[in-house]
Order: structure tokens, then sequence, then C-alpha cells
């Protein structure tokens, strides 16, 4: 019941976008079209699913004060969790580059669709920022994955409406100095505050 | 991108003048024209989040400042030295190094300031500000270039973040700096906004000072 909780919460209210403005870059440059935006959603869902607990094992079983205990017990005062950025971001960057490959091996067909995102998502703030956030709230392994996967929806959700929203948007009469990314941004405001009417649920 | 600067590298004459015409230009160019937030849209994440109160978004364009004339500085001194194939990871080990030093002086000297920003001086790794200068400017141009490169790129950054965050806490708190400037003029009672302090205000005074910078310099998006 609590990992359905943490999903709702990670998905509706703390979504990554509306509420911590992440991977902004990629939701304002690739939602022009809705199959894009999808595409590149799924494929954000698939790289936080599996980096976010992959980078929770690194962080406890090497990182954190004290856990390099099951190496030595002279180890117990060594605290290496200044080294986080540069760790998440290696295991981030080779992850994608491990995925990229694994895919265009096994499955030529979903490559077509995803391959073309993958090297954009090492450098997307949304990867990195859900494993920094991990860190202090203290999930458990199981925790952090729900909050991997289920950030990823939120993330997904967001891309494809604006994508959506942006389609239609061809068709208005908008200030030319504000076309594109002035009204954007602003749009992204406005679906903010719809998002913010989910505050405060939980089950 | 990457074409223009090329070209560059090549017209370069053997002596130049400290700060010669070309390279105030290069300073100059992202503070308006060639924005990074309000026309290439790059960076964004870290300029909405710090953005509610003055002081951590100062303290943000400085970190930002201080990772990417460094580098810029670093990649240009390698450039020469770092094969092509794996470059984006020795940007991402530079960059990444730089910010861990960011974040352990900001920890040590500005405790307070560090807790707001949390996070988003770890993000600074991923702003695209930072990988884009890299990739376009530093890896093809001598390292005194690069880094006029980084500061023109780190003041037009930092003159956007400011002032969303000039309104957002002037609108959305009151005060400047903390300083609560309508007590201070004999205003008791302002109303102050809680949309402002919301993300939701961020987007919305971004967007209205990306819609007056393009209407001043003519900019037009064809979609």
């Amino acid at each position: 019941m609590d990992l359905i909780n943490l999903g709702i919460k990670s998905i509706f209210i703390e979504n990554m976008v509306f509420a911590y403005f992440l991977g902004m870059c990629s939701y304002l440059a690739v939602s022009k079209k809705v199959p894009t935006a999808s595409g590149l959603g799924l494929a954000v869902i698939f790289v936080l699913t599996i980096t976010v607990p992959v980078n929770w094992l690194i962080f406890d079983l090497i990182l954190k004060e004290g856990a390099l205990t099951w190496l030595s017990e002279d180890f117990a005062a060594i605290d290496l969790s200044f080294l986080q950025f540069i760790m998440f971001i290696a295991v981030i960057a080779s992850i994608v580059q491990l995925v990229e490959m694994t895919i265009e091996k096994f499955s030529p067909a979903l490559y077509g669709s995803l391959g073309i995102f993958l090297p954009l998502i090492a450098v997307n703030c949304a990867i990195l920022g859900s494993s920094l956030f991990m860190v202090p709230r203290e999930y458990n392994l199981t925790e952090a994955t729900v909050f991997g996967f289920s950030s990823g929806i939120g993330w997904y959700l967001a891309i494809v409406a604006l994508a959506a929203i942006r389609e239609k948007l061809k068709y208005s009469d908008v200030p030319p100095p504000l076309k594109g990314l002035g009204i954007t941004f602003i749009i992204t405001g406005l679906m903010g505050i719809a998002f913010m009417s989910f505050m405060g649920i939980s089950i | 991108m990457s074409t223009e600067t090329a070209e560059k590298t090549v017209e370069k004459a053997k002596s130049e003048a400290l700060l010669s015409k070309r390279r105030k230009r290069i300073i100059s160019d992202p503070l308006d024209d060639d924005n990074p937030i309000t026309v290439q849209v790059l960076g964004i994440c870290s300029a909405l989040a710090v953005t509610a109160k003055l002081e951590p978004t100062f303290v943000m364009a400085i970190a930002v400042m201080f990772v990417i004339v460094f580098s810029n500085l670093i990649i240009s001194v390698l450039r020469n030295a770092i094969p092509q194939r794996i470059r984006i990871i020795v940007q991402l080990g530079v960059v990444a190094s730089l910010v861990i030093v960011v974040d352990q002086v900001l920890k040590a000297y500005l405790y307070d300031v560090s807790k707001v920003v949390g996070v988003y001086v770890g993000l600074i790794i991923t702003n695209c500000i930072i990988m884009g200068r890299l990739e376009a400017f530093a890896m093809g141009n001598k390292p005194y270039d690069s880094i006029l490169d980084g500061f023109g790129s780190a003041f037009g950054y930092a003159w956007v973040i400011l002032i969303v965050a000039f309104f957002r806490e002037l609108l959305g708190s009151g005060s400047l700096f903390n300083f609560k400037v309508f007590e201070a003029i004999g205003w008791n009672n302002f109303p102050t906004n809680g949309l402002m302090t919301s993300p939701v205000g961020a987007f919305l005074v971004i967007g209205i000072v990306i819609w007056v910078q393009r209407w001043r310099n003519g900019y037009v998006e064809h979609s």
C-alpha cells in the first residue's frame, strides 16, 4: 500500500516537470509532435527504472558512510558520499550506452523508435535528479525502483500532454515574439496549476 | 553552431589584441542575441528551480560561472588529446569534478544556502549550457577564447535568472535579498502572491521575460 502511495505521489503530486523543473531541456525541445514525445518519454521511463535502483545499490554498498564495512572492518569511518555526483553520472552514461547496444542487438524495431533518443537521455536532468533525490529521502531498494518507474511515468505524461497541446496550438494566433518558447512556458505554467490540484491526495 | 565555431578557428590571425572586436563579440553575443536561456533554450531546469529567492539565485549564478569557465578552459586545453568517440564521458567527468568542488565549498562556507539549493548544484552537471558550450566552442577553440566564451554565456544565464528571481521574490515574498521592501516604505500589509513562490510562478515569469526580450530584439521562432 505504501508503494502505491509512493507511486501516485511521484507521478502526480511531485511531478518531475511541474514540481521540480527536471528534464526541461528535452521537455521543451522534443515536444513538437506527439509520436516523438512519446518515444522520448518511454525511453526516460525505461532508463529511470534501471538507473535509480542501480545508483541506490552503488550508494548503499560503496559511497555511504560506513558502507564499506562488508570489505573490511577498518573502512567503517570512510564516507565517500561527496563522490556521488561523479559516480551517478558515470553510471547513467554507461547504462545508457549499454541499453542502447542491447536494444540494437536484440530488438531492431524498438531501436528504430527509441534509439535516437537514448544518447539525449544521458544528459537529461530528470535522470540524474531522481538519483540525487533518492539519497536524502532514504528509500529502500523496492521503494527506489518504484520511485524511478513512477517518476518516469510522470515525466512521460507531462511531455505527451504538452506535445498534444502544441500540435493544436499551431492553428492559434499567438503574438510573434511569444511564439514557440514563450507560449510553451506559459502553457507549462497553466498545466502546473492543474497538477497542483492533486496536492494533498493520499490513499 | 559547430560549423560556425570551426570557421572562427581558421580565420584567426596570428597575434590579436587582448580584447579585439571579435573577442568582445564572444562575450556580448550571449547576453542578448544568442542568450543561452531565452534564445537557445538551454539550462532551464536550474534557472527555474532556484529562483524563488534572490540569494540562492545569486549563489547559483556564481557556481555556474565557475564551472563553465573552468570546464571550458580545461576542455580547451585538452581538446587535441580527447578521442572523438569518448568525448562526452570526458566532458562529463571534468564537469562533475568541478561541481563536486563547488558543492563542497558551499557546504563548508554557505551551509544555509547549500540547503536551499540542494540537489540543483548537482544538476549543474547536466546543465545543457555547459555541455553545449563545451561541445560547440571549447572543443574547437584556444583556451583564452574559451574562457571569454564561458564568461559570456555565464553572464547571459545570470541576468535572466536574476530578473526572474527579482520578480518572484518581490511579488511572492515581498522582499529582496530577504529585506522586506514594502515594510520599509511603510506598506505593511502588502498582499504577497503565493503563486509566485510556487513552480507555476517561475514558468509564467520566465515566459513573460522571453516575450519582452524577443519583442525587443525581434527574434521570432518559426515552427
